[in-house]
């Protein structure tokens, strides 16, 4: 399926404009924009890495030593693939339920993961060049200016994220490369320390969480024609729910909504998920584009994430957090918010949230003491060759993150199908970057302030680049605009310090941001 | 748990970083994993031994209370063995939120300690394969086992308050 923009009718007239932030190993994202003859927007493409090979990296290995082996695939979030491994596994070893202290245990572990993943957004709130990097000075004064009411964002953004290690810490072991959760449940309880460690200063981070949600709606307010319409675009949105409607993040069924907000599917069981979704292949990208079966690929693409799970749950079951999440709804006067910026805001609803369910955790003796491990091979859920099979569907920070194994009789996984948050998002991401260019791009020179506005709108989704590794010496944009006769016309490369140089003109460093 | 307290911890922090999963990158947290079994050079201040997946946000509470810091890192741009490189702090220009540089972790120490950080060092060492599930090349060993032998140098010099870097020349 070609989507508005994305393919043009004749490519051969077209120039490219190249926007290529190099990761490290196997390729790198990059945003193509070809303009016409009269510097038109005619296609725009994100790529994006995939995490290509990892699926045969498991595949033959141990099943025991995937939880812990899939931990290497991202650094950002290890904890959610720890934990959707384990809840796969589970079904291998016929673990249905787990343990209430298991359950426990593991949803500590999860909510303190997506805390501290969303308070790296809450950090870069006061950064407005990063979040929010925009050429217009009335729009970066707007922002200052709220950053400016809150002097302690960076500190407690890193606070926030230094309490979320911690929850991990005292759950999995390590706050890196955990080891807490197994098939069947976990390894170990909370200790008495680690518990009196994190009660200490629940109170100091349910504040900050508060602050937090406060900054996100300020800057909506204050400056809502940009906030309510940069990079939007209406779609479907996807997420876990409780049985009972409520956000979930640990384990529910599946929900998908559509652009009015009208339920399309609802509870559909995690093992369902394949009669749920498919993946489309194209050509110009290795990731692929997940879409609705019952919908088709031209209009059941979806988005995942903060701003679907907010807006797809019926309630949120913490106090604050509810009361944080009808304002939002209301904010979107009775439709969906799908504007891009509208995912920080989310972010910040669920940084509250998971905050107020770690302090009920905290309270509760069931992670302190009781039944760790669960299990009985005889119940074991086994696929239609007769090998076992689990499936372990999570709400990561980014999204709903899938793992899908079987098990042969020597305990060697057989097959593994991952598909992770930035993959559903996949048509979303592409979705926003055209909208960015429809609005900014056409008709206009290729200038630093104008690209930025692609890369805000990348970021507001924080694509996982998980795969990539993190040697140094990487330039992390590498901007190359190609003429019609195919023949490059500018070249940029940024550093991370945010400071271009153009290479082909050998002119050094010619603007900062 | 007080995250800004800084009494008690050791005067000197090494931090190598990156993904032991994929060859040469796992350069940082292997140096880390064979330093920290050396002897210490007699006088020697003590160290505390970190690595991680990427360096973040809360890495710049880690630089609270240290005389010096050493950063150690796989590195595809710097000229076989390794390279040795007093950092200062500087904003980071990132796409994602994943991963940032040593520069920008200072900088962040800056922002919410209000003052400098302690001496940053970046010892950088060559790399070049990043093939997923494959064991560190053979070439990066013997970058490593030379980065270490630097090591040992800097450990004695870091006797006193302002070490004196012993020469990069491998």
């Amino acid at each position: 399926m070609a989507f508005d923009l994305e393919t043009a009718s004749e490519p051969g007239k077209l120039r490219r404009v190249a926007i290529d932030p190099v990761s490290r190993v196997e390729g790198h994202g990059k945003v193509t924009l070809l303009l016409d003859e009269h510097n038109r927007v005619q296609q725009a493409r994100l790529h994006i890495v995939e995490f290509r090979g990892f699926e045969k990296f498991i595949e033959g290995r141990p099943y025991w030593e995937v939880p812990v082996m899939v931990q290497r695939l991202c650094g950002i979030c290890p904890v959610s693939h720890h934990l959707a491994a384990s809840k796969a596994f589970d079904r291998v070893v016929g673990a249905m339920p787990i343990t209430a202290s298991a359950g426990k245990i593991r949803r500590l572990m999860h909510y303190g993961q997506v805390m501290q993943s969303n308070a790296l957004h809450f950090f870069h709130l006061s950064s407005p060049d990063l979040l929010f990097g925009f050429d217009s000075e009335v729009n970066r004064r707007n922002i200052i200016g709220v950053a400016e009411k809150h002097p302690d964002i960076a500190r407690k953004g890193v606070l926030l994220r230094k309490f979320g290690q911690e929850v991990i810490r005292a759950t999995a072991g390590k706050r890196v490369h955990g080891t807490g959760s197994v098939p069947g449940g976990v390894n170990k309880h909370v200790s008495a320390a680690d518990h009196a460690l994190l009660k200490a200063d629940l109170g100091k981070m349910r504040d900050f969480a508060q602050d937090a949600v406060t900054i996100a709606k300020q800057l909506h307010a204050q400056n809502p024609a940009l906030y309510d319409h940069f990079g939007a675009f209406r779609s479907s949105m996807m997420s876990l729910v409780a049985p009972d409607g409520a956000l979930e993040l640990y384990d529910g069924d599946l929900r998908v909504r559509d652009a009015s907000g009208a339920t399309i599917v609802d509870h559909v069981p995690d093992q369902d998920y394949l009669n749920l979704i498919e993946e489309e292949v194209r050509p110009w990208t290795y990731m692929k584009f997940p879409y609705l079966k019952a919908i088709g690929p031209d209009t059941g693409w979806y988005r995942v994430g903060p701003l679907a799970r907010v807006q797809n749950c019926d309630y949120i079951g913490t106090s604050l957090a509810e009361r944080e999440r009808r304002e939002f709804v209301d904010w979107g006067r009775g439709e969906p918010i799908h504007a891009t910026l509208a995912y920080h805001w989310a972010r910040m609803i669920e940084v509250l949230h998971t905050i107020e369910v770690i302090g009920e955790l905290l309270d509760d003796p069931d992670i302190l003491a009781g039944e760790r491990m669960a299990g009985d091979p005889a119940r074991a859920q086994r696929h239609a060759n007769g090998e076992r099979e689990g499936i372990g569907v999570i709400e990561a920070p980014r999204g709903t993150l899938i793992h899908h194994y079987r098990v042969g009789d020597d305990d060697l996984v057989t097959m593994c199908n991952l598909i992770v948050s930035t993959t559903h998002n996949n048509q979303a991401m592409n979705e926003a970057v055209r909208s960015v260019a429809r609005q900014y791009f056409d008709g206009r020179a290729i200038t630093e302030g104008l690209l930025n506005h692609i890369e805000v709108a990348i970021r507001a989704y924080d694509p996982c680049l998980s795969c990539a590794t993190h040697a140094l010496g990487q330039m992390p944009l590498d901007v190359v605009l190609i003429g019609a006769d195919g023949s490059a016309v500018d070249h940029v490369l940024r550093s991370h310090t945010g400071d271009w140089s153009r290479p082909q003109a050998g002119a050094p460093s010619t603007a900062t941001r | 748990m007080n995250q800004m307290v800084t009494a008690g911890v050791a005067p000197l922090l090494v931090l190598g970083w990156g993904n032991p999963s994929r060859g040469d990158d796992a350069l940082g947290p292997e140096f880390v994993a064979r330093a920290s079994a050396l002897p210490p050079p007699p006088g020697a201040p003590a160290v505390e031994w970190l690595t991680d997946f990427q360096l973040q946000v809360e890495h710049a509470l880690d630089l609270a209370g240290r005389s010096q810091v050493l950063f150690v890192d796989a590195s595809v741009s710097c000229a076989a063995p390794f390279q040795v490189e007093v950092l200062r702090s500087a904003s980071d220009h990132a796409l994602t939120s994943h991963a940032m540089a040593p520069q920008a972790v200072m900088q962040v120490f800056e922002r919410i300690h209000g003052s400098a950080p302690p001496p940053c060092t970046l010892l950088a060492i060559s790399a070049r394969e990043f093939e997923l599930g494959s064991a560190i090349s053979a070439d990066a060993q013997g970058h490593l086992a030379q980065a270490l032998a630097w090591f040992d140098g800097w450990w004695s010099a870091c006797r006193g308050t302002e070490p004196a870097l012993p020469s990069t020349d491998a």
